[in-house]
């Protein structure tokens, strides 16, 4: 059963991976990345992580892809990207051997995992009586008190600086968006915070 | 034939792969956005395998926080690519050399 939910799951995760990469069209690739996203809820589920299961299905599949979809709609860029042509000569395998180099790394320590394992239970034993998010709570409200306090600051600074990354301005500093012939040009260095 | 923590680990490790190549091949702002989203939740995935090989809720609790800034990464990601794209609606990550020398 274990195995049988695995490979299904493991298969659901290679693909959307494969068709992130490979689709040519962007609201593709953010589809493809659901798929992706909940085969990993699925291993969490397995892992005995319920909760990050849930969290993962919440945020990254409910709000992250959802805002991807939204950026991709909102700048209605989701044309067709010319895959055909390779701007920079052999980058693409470079770019898998550059790849390949570093999963290979990765297994090899995945071979070394199984001769050399860490203290268990360090920061709480995952086994034991109670809920999984009894456990975790229990850590994050003690042990990383400060880390999580300080990522709800993070999270206040990361929308105020949404908010003045995507504010209009006034109508003389910033051109409406009617820029679109000259495509060579470079960015013009934005002509805010000048007062 | 049992599921071993050696599974996870290689799948995450491929995951992780496939995300950077993504990252490293695609042109598109956006699709190397999600490729980025990929390579962590690789990552997320080791880090839970971890928490249960060891039998410690600390690897889950990185995920947590992995989870949090992951969110406000792509707030502030998304809303840098939205002000580059709205000036220039076809850029794409070869265009953006303001910063080149």
């Amino acid at each position: 059963m274990e195995l049988a939910v695995f490979l299904v799951a493991a298969a659901f995760v290679l693909v959307g991976a494969l068709g992130v990469v490979l689709s040519r069209n962007p609201v593709h690739s953010a589809l493809m990345l659901v798929l992706t996203l909940f085969g990993i809820a699925v291993l969490f589920v397995q892992l005995e992580a319920g909760f990050l299961a849930a969290v993962q299905v919440i945020v990254y599949a409910g709000a992250i892809v959802v805002l991807f979809l939204f950026v991709i709609m909102l700048l209605g860029v989701d044309r067709i990207e010319g895959l055909a042509r390779d701007p920079l000569v052999a980058q693409r395998p470079a770019a898998v051997v550059v790849m390949g180099a570093v999963v290979a790394g990765i297994l090899v320590g995945v071979d070394a995992f199984s001769s050399s394992q860490g203290a268990p239970s360090m920061t709480g034993s995952l086994s034991g009586a109670g809920s999984n998010v009894e456990k975790l709570a229990e850590v994050i409200f003690t042990r990383q008190l400060f880390a999580f306090e300080a990522t709800s600051a993070l999270l206040v600074i990361a929308v105020v600086g949404a908010v003045v990354l995507s504010r209009r301005g006034d109508a003389d500093s910033v051109d409406d968006g009617a820029v679109g012939d000259d495509g060579d040009q470079a960015v013009p260095p934005a002509p805010r915070g000048v007062r | 034939m049992t599921v071993t923590d050696t599974w996870y680990l290689v799948l995450a490790a491929l995951l992780f792969g496939i995300g950077g190549v993504g990252v490293l091949v695609r042109r598109n702002p956006l699709v190397m956005f999600m490729c980025i989203e990929l390579m962590l939740n690789a990552a997320n995935l080791t880090f839970v395998t971890f928490a249960r090989a060891l039998d410690d809720v600390g690897g889950q609790v990185v995920v947590f926080f992995v989870l949090v800034v992951a969110a406000a990464e792509v707030v502030v990601g998304l809303g840098i690519i939205v002000s580059i794209l709205r000036r220039r609606p076809d850029a794409t990550a070869d265009d953006l050399n303001v910063l080149a020398g």
